[in-house]
């Protein structure tokens, strides 16, 4: 077999096996790339940034634990800046799944880092509702219809937090963190554009382009895959350096991504490199058997 | 459970699913219908609890449903919610031959209340709203007056690409001429636009891949 084809026809297990080490190497030798916000995250970060303290925020974890490395990144982020910032958290999920995400960032990210926050004062879950974009569409219309209790049945007038939520309109943003349906999309069509609530978050990577096309004007902002994280999580170290020696995941994750995009671009290249080549190949082998043939 | 318990069994069913990309084997196998059936009966589990009890049960049986339901006490039984419970027992009688067509009417609702429920928000949200986005000034000058040309850019790329893509699936016209030459436009901003989704999708899975790996990493950890 030629060069060409044999490139063409190469084993597809030792493209896995190329692709696993462009993972396993970066993950060891940790290299640090420098990121910087494009004005889609920025716009996330400026928002957060301007509430004045005692805000209050709906921040919804739209996903389980298969998206989770991507998306947990983006929501230990946004924790870290509500928090910094004095804001009132409600964690609210629209998947089942999404409850174990909400309990992994209240039982280990707040109280490791921000042990003086109170359950029920500065932050609460209100678990999962079931019922998609219908769910939303009935706290807008009567938010204490659907959710009159925290997670664990605690009525909300009993909380500090939420005895005065009577509406969705009295939070102030809604965050959401999508891995599909129902997610960003949802709350712009049934909270953001009915109710006038200012929309924004992130999404995994496949998501993401489909949210696109609702920036700026229904979309504040969007944190469109690891690096959407990657991004807000540099803002974050900019503006309050004492975050610089918190464990960023998605910055430690880029290393992972910028090495194996750098690879599969190669393999494009020389997967189209090796079909030309083989094409050309070819083409000069049936001239030859043509001429061949004409020789009396 | 134990900590190092869990390491364990994450590890094995990362590399058991990861086996596959050698070949098919039992193990893969194993690890996948393992997956299938927890998050079946787990789907299962979260439809009864946060569906069905307080959705239906908790608002047909308040004071039997009063230690499960936040908001149940005290409340008394809303009959209307005897709708949809025939409803939902119709839908269960597509698994008997002789009144399957009975599940019909359910899903003739289910079919018409969602598309009703649906069909506003999306004219408005994905198609008025839309709309309005593309009807973008092409020259964008700044409070002085002077011509920003990045946003200039930004805005005349945004409005020909619409326009080309939308001419690309405009089929009542032969596509020849100078409506041919915009409709090939419209392929190249098909293509960078499906180029820029394929990017994206390796850079969730290579993201995926990379929370797989660190999982097993913290396992080696666990043992060295």
């Amino acid at each position: 077999m030629r060069i060409p084809d044999s490139i063409l026809h190469i084993d597809r297990r030792i493209i896995f096996l190329l692709i696993g080490a462009a993972v396993c190497i970066p993950l060891i030798l940790k290299p640090r790339f420098q990121d910087s916000p494009t004005p889609i995250v920025q716009s996330i970060f400026d928002t957060v940034e301007r509430l004045p303290p005692g805000s209050r925020v709906f921040l919804s974890f739209d996903y389980g634990p298969d998206t989770a490395p991507e998306l947990d990144p983006m929501a230990k982020a946004l924790v870290r800046h509500t928090m910094t910032r004095g804001h009132e958290v409600s964690f609210f999920t629209l998947f089942p799944e999404g409850v174990g995400q909400i309990k992994k960032i209240t039982d280990s990210l707040l109280p490791l880092e921000f042990p003086e926050k109170a359950y029920g004062r500065d932050f609460v879950n209100l678990g999962y509702k079931a019922g998609l974009g219908g769910a939303i569409n009935t706290m807008v219309v009567n938010f204490r219809t659907l959710v009159n209790a925290d997670a664990e049945g605690t009525p909300l007038d009993a909380l500090p937090i939420t005895a005065d939520v009577d509406e969705m309109v009295d939070y102030v943003i809604i965050l959401s963190l999508t891995a599909g349906d129902p997610g960003l999309k949802e709350w712009i069509q049934f909270a953001g554009d009915i109710a006038g609530i200012p929309v924004m978050g992130g999404g995994t990577a496949v998501v993401a382009p489909e949210l696109y096309p609702y920036y700026p004007q229904q979309l504040v902002g969007l944190m469109g895959g690891l690096k959407g994280a990657s991004e807000y999580e540099s803002a974050l170290v900019d503006r309050y350096p004492a975050f610089r020696n918190a464990p960023m995941d998605a910055t430690m994750r880029m290393g992972p991504q910028v090495v194996t995009h750098v690879l599969i671009v190669l393999l494009v290249l020389l997967g189209n490199l090796a079909y030309f080549l083989g094409r050309a190949d070819r083409a000069g082998r049936t001239g030859q058997g043509t001429q061949a043939g004409r020789r009396p | 459970m134990d900590v190092t318990l869990m390491l364990w069994i994450d590890a094995a069913l990362t590399l058991m699913i990861l086996s596959f990309l050698y070949r098919d084997n039992p193990f893969y196998k194993f690890a996948e219908h393992l997956f299938v059936g927890v998050s079946a009966a787990y789907l299962m589990a979260v439809g009864f609890w946060d569906h069905l009890v307080p959705n239906l049960l908790g608002k047909l049986f308040p004071s039997l449903m009063s230690g499960v339901v936040p908001g149940a006490v005290g409340r008394s039984p809303d009959y209307y919610y005897l709708i949809p419970a025939v409803f939902g027992l119709l839908l269960l009688t597509r698994l008997i031959d002789r009144w399957a067509w009975l599940s019909r009417w359910a899903l003739a609702f289910i079919v018409g209340g969602a598309a009703g429920f649906n069909l506003p928000r999306f004219l408005d949200s994905d198609f008025i709203i839309q709309v309005q986005s593309t009807m973008i000034p092409l020259v964008v000058l700044d409070a002085s007056g002077n011509l920003l040309w990045g946003a200039s850019f930004s805005h005349v790329v945004l409005v020909l690409g619409v326009i080309c893509g939308l001419v690309y699936f405009f089929f009542s016209v032969e596509h020849k001429g100078v409506l041919g030459h915009v409709s090939r436009a419209g392929i190249w901003v098909l293509m960078v636009t499906f180029g820029a989704a394929f990017g994206y999708t390796v850079m969730a899975r290579i993201s995926l891949l990379t929370g797989r790996m660190e999982a097993l990493g913290a396992w080696l950890g666990s043992i060295f």
